[in-house]
């Protein structure tokens, strides 16, 4: 399979990442040597087998359902680079 | 006075217990040391003098009150994926840019419990994505070890390479490092140093800046068989803020240390011959299959039929989870943020000049294999393969195999900027095709080093262990090691 420039200027966009008309082109001569090298993956017989969901073998733990950390707004927002009164400040997002 | 920083950390440890010198002392030696060297290394993105001065003293205070910790007074590096509290932590990527954590990562918080020293954050590839610690926002790292007669630089492997070469070139006792498809044992193999990747759930990965999460682990990187047992003792542990951390007591790996093989069994997987392999790999594998046999080992062939299928697996699943992992810089509640017209401009601006090459190649690959109709054959195959390539250990290990030896690397260290390597991104990634596996399976896997090839540049073998069976990988690396001996580069700089 590979992938040709319109679907890698779609998948950028998916992943939120803005290319020129040049990364584009590199970037897809790139992705096809991968999808070509993960192609062997084909001659592998995987009928009946199950995709792994948990490398160990461990029901995953929980927490209780309690708070135990909080009022630290101050120190979450504390590497933003814009914010206002413990806000996190962003472009206008609606018209 | 010796060198301090020539001084293993069992060494430092029993000295410092006997107030041979302090640790105030032993601090002072490495800052020294590098600020000599650094600058000819790149190892260090951000050296930390005041808090590791200040840590030392306080060690020394400790061991005044005879309150001292198991690491007490022994001063480390960090691997820049560990968030260490108001330090530099920005997995040597512009994309966290002047990121400061308001917290502590559950393992570096272990070890200054413990009583260790920060001497600073080390370099490494790009969310430790890549081989040669060339993908670091902050630039390669150049190994201490050179090929005789020659003075080209040569990278000391990736992605902890500011690890290893700190370590191998006395700037640092022992370092942290971690390990996604073999971060921490390509790179030991490389400059001469001891790196084990422990089981996943041995570690805390709280704190961690997430790579590929079902597939790293924390590991150190250390001089020798014994330093790494101490360290390892120091970072493992169960933590509740980590759900895949796992409820085990952590044993003493360093009493494992020097214990007899006498009676256990070593398969060696013919799978790992791989066509094209240097004599020289070929000839160190046997080495080490006669010096466990000399031991006491039994050794037998097995088969592990999909190790060919785990590189090209692996390159779906990490990549795939990566893309979801690194979804959160976005320029908004941390790191770099460069404006567009718009609130997804301003994203899609601030990731892609926050970003390098590396990485953006593999935030797409995963963004593709994830998306609407290629899920089922890129993603879903790929965990299927994964189930098989576990499957084929489980099936050696109840044939009663304690442990397997391979090859940590098809060749010894390159050049930086080789270009075979920088064309064709395939070519580098075929230097985790030993070490892949064992993520795969979250299995406990080792580096030791076991010779110099014909350049006199070091090579190393790697012993792959049952779950959780780490003890028994340090007393067949010290088996390695004592026949083996250690190495060090030659002092150039």
């Amino acid at each position: 399979m590979s992938v040709d420039l319109k679907t890698v200027k779609r998948v950028a966009h998916l992943a939120r990442l803005a290319v020129s008309e040049a990364d584009a082109v590199r970037m897809q001569g790139e992705l096809n040597a991968i999808l070509g090298f993960v192609e062997q993956l084909d001659e592998v017989d995987i009928a009946g087998v199950e995709p792994m969901t948990s490398v160990t073998p461990m029901a995953m733990k929980k927490r209780i359902d309690a708070v135990t950390d909080g009022g630290i707004a101050d120190r979450i927002v504390a590497n933003a680079p814009a914010t206002m009164v413990n806000f996190f400040l962003v472009p206008k997002v609606v018209e | 006075m010796t060198d301090l920083t020539r001084l293993t950390i069992a060494e430092a440890r029993d000295a410092l217990a006997k107030k041979a010198f302090s640790a105030l002392e032993l601090t002072d030696a490495y800052l020294a040391a590098i600020d000599a060297a650094n600058a000819k290394f790149n190892a260090y993105v951000a050296v930390t003098p005041d808090r590791a001065r200040a840590m030392a003293k306080a060690s020394d205070a400790r061991f005044a009150a005879g309150k001292s910790g198991a690491l007490e007074g022994i001063p480390l590096g960090i691997k820049d994926l560990y968030a260490t509290e108001g330090v530099h932590t920005q997995a040597c990527s512009h994309v966290l840019d002047g990121f400061k954590p308001p917290y502590e990562s559950t393992v570096t918080a272990n070890l200054w419990a413990d009583g260790a020293v920060m001497l600073g954050k080390l370099n490494m590839d790009e969310f430790a994505m890549g081989s040669s610690n060339e993908t670091s926002y902050y630039g390669p790292v150049v190994s201490p070890w050179r090929a005789n007669g020659s003075n080209a630089q040569l990278v000391p492997g990736g992605s902890s390479g500011g690890s290893a070469a700190a370590v191998s070139a006395f700037l640092c006792a022992g370092a942290t490092a971690t390990d996604t498809g073999g971060s921490i044992r390509q790179p030991a193999a490389f400059t001469g140093t001891v790196g084990i990747k422990p089981t996943y759930g041995r570690c805390s990965r709280w704190g961690i800046v997430a790579f590929a999460s079902s597939l790293d682990q924390a590991g150190p990187i250390a001089r020798d068989v014994r330093d790494a047992a101490i360290l390892l003792k120091s970072m493992a542990s169960t933590d509740a803020k980590d759900t895949t951390s796992v409820d085990l007591a952590v044993p003493d790996y360093e009493a494992a240390v020097g214990k007899s093989v006498k009676g256990m069994t070593i398969g060696i997987p013919r799978e790992y011959r791989v066509d094209g392999m240097p004599d020289e790999i070929e000839a160190l594998w046997k080495q080490g299959i006669d010096w466990l046999k000399a031991a006491g080992a039994t050794i037998v062939d097995i088969s592990l039929p999909h190790t060919k299928y785990a590189l090209p697996a692996y390159y779906i699943v990490a990549p795939a989870e990566a893309s979801s992992n690194l979804a959160r810089y976005d320029g908004v509640r941390y790191g770099l943020r460069v404006p567009g017209k718009d609130i997804v401009e301003m994203y899609e601006n601030s990731r892609a000049a926050g970003f390098g090459r590396e990485v953006k190649r593999r935030i797409l690959i995963g963004t593709y294999v994830l998306s609407a109709g290629y899920y089922d054959a890129y993603y879903v195959k790929a965990q299927k393969v994964r189930t098989l390539i576990k499957r084929d250990f489980e099936l050696a290990f109840a044939a009663g195999v304690d442990a397997i030896l391979t090859p940590a690397t098809p060749s010894a260290a390159f050049g930086i900027a080789d270009e075979d390597m920088a064309n064709d991104p395939v070519k580098m990634y075929l230097n985790d095709i030993f070490t892949v596996t064992v993520n795969m399976a979250g299995l406990p896997g080792m580096a030791v080093p076991a010779g110099l090839d014909g350049r006199g540049l070091p090579l190393g073998l790697q012993l792959i262990g049952r779950p959780f069976g780490e003890e028994a990988l340090f007393t067949l690396a010290s088996v390695i090691e004592q026949a083996a001996g250690r190495f060090a580069p030659e002092k150039w700089w």
